[in-house]
């Protein structure tokens, strides 16, 4: 009985085998499998129809659009690296690639990227894609942090609403939500599911640093009077001034969008991105308008992990690659992504482009701030993912919370976090 | 000996809110799936739309090949269980009936390997079926979840077997029959319930399952339903909700129907009075 059910499951796998498709084609012309993860229906769009325009253009050279999905991409990728069936060119976000670059899984570009889309992104954004003197990506789009306000509220409450060019303090902010709230409702809800990413981004406009690099390259964390300011202004509108929602914390950011239409809150930090949940899911006649997030010592600077576009160290076309990923970086294509995106494109043409220059749903706010943005601080910091999960996330969950205070906060960031990060920098 | 009025009320309430747990979060697709956007985002939700609309299955169509992607996903669940029903009938067979070392062995290595993880799997497995070149085909997919859901098949159809009394096999024996026609004519129709509920559970498995189907699959045509709902979510989490719940309500209709379509067989008593006790 044994051996024919071994023989049953035989012919099964050897029928399955007889009937797979045999991987990819490549009848005399290159084919590149370009992975994308743009999800919103005009990103998707446009990215299909910059495929298009490159296929019809380049015949031999064919571009095959693949659909990924931010929710399990780093998995997904990392089985594919290990297996060499990865994509060629592939979409993610600068703060995923460490991994993949140390891997030796993605391409270093270096030498391959040509002058103009070089000198088109600014170094800053270079530095994003950069580990260990390699370039590993290409970094296309970006988002800033903003406050999305309720304007009819702020018009009505008659507080002075900041401008790039003349934005909040964070002290003033705290002011300006005291006096926005009471009666059940409130200044701000801070979205803070995630805490970490959005105080170390935010704090790096109060000078916040968290993360030094001593002078043996290890890195140690110091929470400093510059490191403050974001985390105890939030601590002091939810503890104190009672300005800020409580049961936000734990929130996503489509999460807040529900008070906010309703009128619970008149300001909700989100990134730039969600503009396009407010066109679509806002009621009728709802008057909204885009803030720049308060600024401290640090000016209007903020981190951010932009989006990016790598090719696969397996891929035996990167010319080729890195041919298709300048066309789809040129300006007027750079462009077409940040609107179907709702983001900021990283190139300096394309962000002066007049289409992101206009006042409608705050596309100028955001490209004023573009200036300011700057790598996340902790994206090349080994062991920081742990960090974040065992160590930070909770207690800055805490401390938001009100269940501890700035002390312990301090201790639990510095003394558990350098035991963590020294675990990976022995 | 009978229930008190008082015991049989609060039976039914028990009854009715397990019934509305289960349904609940089916109900609240379904909500979900025909409100417009400005309802999604609402304060207070109502459970009837106040503004019904198809515009999110409209959407849902357009945006993402939600009818190839399900006709993969048919074909990958509808292979899985008739391959896996046909490897772990006779294994489940000689499982419950011959007590062997091998036997036993067997069933600890089927618990055992429930404890698996699959993310500890799936590098080993790629390497593997790339070696067969069957990745980026559904029939490697199918070979995935038939090996995926054997253990359990496995562990579920012993049970079965063992339920069924040895008596009627000796019976047919008794009558000239011999193994293999025992096994057909007497073995297999009794154990109809749990041959379906196997494939139930197979056909179920391979319908909802992902990540096996994200890693494998890398031409867009064939990939499944789940793979194509994820496309619906974007950085950070954020989804399209509409839409997405739209094309969910959609993708949990199959299994529905199966369900609907074989839950009698599953319950039915087809063993009743087969042997005097």
């Amino acid at each position: 009985m044994r051996t024919r059910i071994l023989v049953t499951a035989l012919a099964v796998a050897l029928l399955l085998a007889g009937c797979s498709s045999g991987g990819t084609r490549d009848d005399g012309r290159i084919t590149l499998r370009f992975q994308s993860l743009a999800w919103q229906e005009e990103s998707v769009e446009a990215n299909k129809e910059l495929v298009e325009e490159w296929n019809a253009a380049h015949p031999d050279i064919r571009v095959e659009y693949v659909q990924g999905s931010w929710d399990s991409v780093h998995d997904q990728l990392l089985t594919s690296f290990e297996g060499g069936e990865a994509p060629d060119i592939i979409h993610d976000a600068s703060d995923d690639l460490a991994d993949f670059a140390y891997g030796g899984y993605l391409a270093d570009l270096t030498e391959l990227l040509p002058g103009r889309l070089k000198s088109d992104i600014p170094p800053r954004g270079w530095e994003t894609v950069t580990f260990d003197d390699g370039v590993y990506g290409v970094p296309f789009l970006q988002e800033p942090r903003v406050l999305i306000a309720n304007a009819t509220w702020l018009k009505e409450s008659g507080v002075r609403v900041p401008t790039p060019e003349a934005p909040w303090s964070w002290d003033e902010f705290r002011r300006v939500t005291k006096r926005l709230g009471g009666d059940g409702r409130y200044g701000v809800a801070w979205p803070l599911k995630e805490p970490v990413s959005a105080t170390l981004n935010l704090s790096l406009s109060a000078g916040g640093r968290l993360f030094h690099r001593g002078d043996d390259g290890k890195v140690t964390v110091r929470f400093e009077e510059g490191d403050e300011v974001v985390p105890r202004t939030v601590h002091e509108q939810v503890n104190t001034d009672r300005s800020a929602s409580p049961t936000t914390l734990g929130s996503g950011g489509s999460d807040t969008l529900p008070g906010f239409f309703a009128g619970k809150y008149a300001m909700v930090p989100l990134g730039f991105s969600y503009r396009q949940q407010i066109v679509q899911q806002a009621p009728e006649g709802f008057d909204w308008q885009v803030l720049p997030a308060p600024a401290g010592a640090g000016g209007l600077t903020q981190g951010v992990s932009p989006q990016t576009l790598s090719v696969a160290e397996d891929c035996p076309h990167k010319e080729e690659a890195v041919a298709f990923l300048d066309f789809l970086l040129r300006p007027e294509n750079m462009v077409r992504l940040a609107l179907g995106d709702w983001m900021l494109p990283t190139g300096s043409r394309a962000l002066a482009d007049p289409a992101l220059r206009t006042a409608e749903h705050g596309w100028a706010t955001g490209t004023a701030l573009a200036a300011h943005l700057r790598p996340a601080p902790a994206q090349t910091v080994r062991g920081y993912p742990e960090w974040k999960d065992k160590v930070a996330t909770p207690a800055l969950q805490e401390y938001y919370s009100g269940a501890i205070g700035l002390d312990e906060l301090r201790e639990r960031l510095e003394e558990d976090g350098n035991l963590v990060l020294a675990r990976y920098q022995r | 000996m009978r229930t008190s009025t008082g015991a049989r009320v609060g039976q039914y309430a028990a009854l009715l809110a397990y019934l509305v747990f289960l349904a609940f979060p089916f109900l609240w697709l379904l909500s979900t799936a025909f409100k417009p956007p400005t309802e999604l985002a609402s304060l207070h939700p109502t459970w009837i739309p106040q503004d019904p609309t198809l515009a999110n299955f409209r959407q849902a169509f357009d945006e993402q090949p939600l009818l190839r992607a399900a006709l993969n996903s048919l074909l990958a669940a509808l292979a899985s269980a008739v391959v896996a029903v046909v490897v772990a009938t006779p294994t489940a067979y000689v499982m419950a009936r011959h007590r062997t070392a091998l036997a036993r062995a067997a069933t600890g290595w089927v618990v055992v390997s429930q404890a698996f993880p699959f993310v500890l799997l799936i590098i080993p497995l790629f390497l593997v079926l790339k070696n067969l070149r069957l990745i980026d085909s559904v029939p490697g997919l199918v070979l995935v979840y038939v090996v995926w859901a054997l253990p359990f098949a496995l562990w579920m159809l012993t049970g079965y077997v063992r339920a069924v009394p040895a008596e009627l096999e000796e019976a047919a024996a008794v009558d000239g029959a011999g193994r293999l026609r025992t096994l057909v004519s007497v073995t297999v129709p009794l154990l109809a319930p749990g041959i379906v509920a196997t494939a139930l559970f197979a056909f179920v498995t391979a319908w909802n399952e992902f990540f096996f189907a994200l890693v494998l699959l890398k031409t867009p045509e064939k990939q499944t339903l789940p793979v194509v709902l994820t496309h619906f979510i974007g950085a950070e989490g954020v989804a399209d909700l509409g839409p997405l719940a739209a094309a969910a309500f959609l993708a949990t209709l199959p299994s529905l129907v199966v369900f609907a379509i074989i839950q009698r067989r599953i319950t039915g008593g087809v063993l009743a009075g087969a042997v005097k006790s």
